[in-house]
């Protein structure tokens, strides 16, 4: 860990009760839901962490409480450093304050982290999907979508499958 | 004895209006660019110097499906790309034909999941499926002459 990780652990730890977690190198700091918005402005005023370089989720099922890791980075050009956010989220209708009023690239990261997991974001200006069809049913990549669509033909079922398969007419 | 001995050397040949017609379909046909994937590479190929696809009259990939008569489906449909393969299909003037090429446009291939159309025929109704990860120019070359064969044997009042 190097001064400016000291410094902002010293002022995010006692303040939202941040813990931080060191990886090889990499520093991440584990958050509250609700501290998320306030956190990610003192880094981007205090911090000069300017660029959201990425926001993404884990799904960590079977395991309900916590059942998501929402994951932010964010990197300072200032001081040439990356820091990581995680934040854990229940499995049951997960929510979390959306951050697009201080990293406006957090707009599409985040309707797709609505399309892929279904995590809802309070106060999102226009929450839709963005790379399924919006009439889709399900959030593709939570561990428990079904993952195969279609049986897969071969001799013995053939005809099986043939009587089933919908095909397009004229 | 038909027209041409009498003519003599004047050039004249005669057959079947079907024939004709199937004849020149066939020698005339413009696919429309689909390139969807990998596939697309091969039927670039296909069309370069090397295999050179304007031997069967195909000089033209046309841009517009109102001026192609043929869609080469080259490489996987996902779900959300399904819709405007269908649209573009309806928007072909009649005669049209549909060459589902490579494993992904006729059987899902290796993308087993919720993301892609298994198989092309569910949208559009294919005439000749090409097999292949993705196929050899040749193997895109001998679909298209198979469909030759079958425009060749089809009929006027299919058509109409």
């Amino acid at each position: 860990m190097n001064e400016l990780i000291d410094s902002i652990s010293a002022a995010l730890i006692q303040q939202f009760n941040a813990e931080i977690i060191e990886f090889q190198g990499e520093v991440s700091l584990v958050l509250q839901p609700d501290h998320i918005v306030s956190v990610c402005q003192v880094l981007k005023d205090d911090f000069h962490f300017e660029l959201l370089a990425e926001e993404t989720a884990v799904d960590y099922w079977p395991e309900q409480a916590p059942r998501f890791h929402i994951i932010y980075r964010l990197r300072s050009l200032k001081h040439n450093e990356i820091i990581g956010i995680r934040v854990p989220l229940d499995g049951n209708a997960p929510s979390i304050p959306s951050i697009t009023a201080i990293y406006a690239n957090a707009n599409w990261f985040e309707r797709e982290l609505w399309d892929m997991f279904g995590i809802g974001f309070k106060g999102h200006p226009d929450l839709r999907r963005v790379i399924m069809p919006y009439d889709w049913e399900g959030h593709p990549l939570r561990k428990d979508y079904p993952l195969g669509y279609e049986e897969v033909q071969f001799t013995f079922n053939f005809d099986q499958i043939d009587v089933r398969k919908p095909y397009a007419q004229e | 004895m038909g027209i041409e001995q009498k003519l003599g050397n004047m050039g004249v040949i005669t057959l079947k209006l079907e024939e004709a017609i199937n004849w020149s379909r066939t020698k005339a046909m413009w696919p429309m660019l689909f390139g969807l994937a990998c596939c697309a590479i091969e039927m670039m190929s296909a069309q370069a110097a090397n295999y050179d696809m304007s031997r069967f009259g195909m000089e033209l990939m046309r841009a517009s499906p109102r001026q192609s008569d043929l869609m080469i489906v080259a490489g996987r449909v996902s779900r959300k790309m399904a819709p405007v393969l269908r649209r573009l299909y309806d928007q072909m003037p009649d005669p049209k034909w549909v060459i589902s090429m490579g494993d992904c446009a006729s059987c899902g291939g290796i993308f087993n999941n919720y993301a892609i159309v298994q198989g092309v025929d569910e949208v559009v109704p294919v005439d000749v499926y090409v097999a292949g990860c993705p196929p050899r120019p040749e193997a895109l070359l001998h679909g298209i002459l198979t469909l030759y064969e079958k425009v060749k044997s089809e009929k006027l009042k299919d058509w109409a």
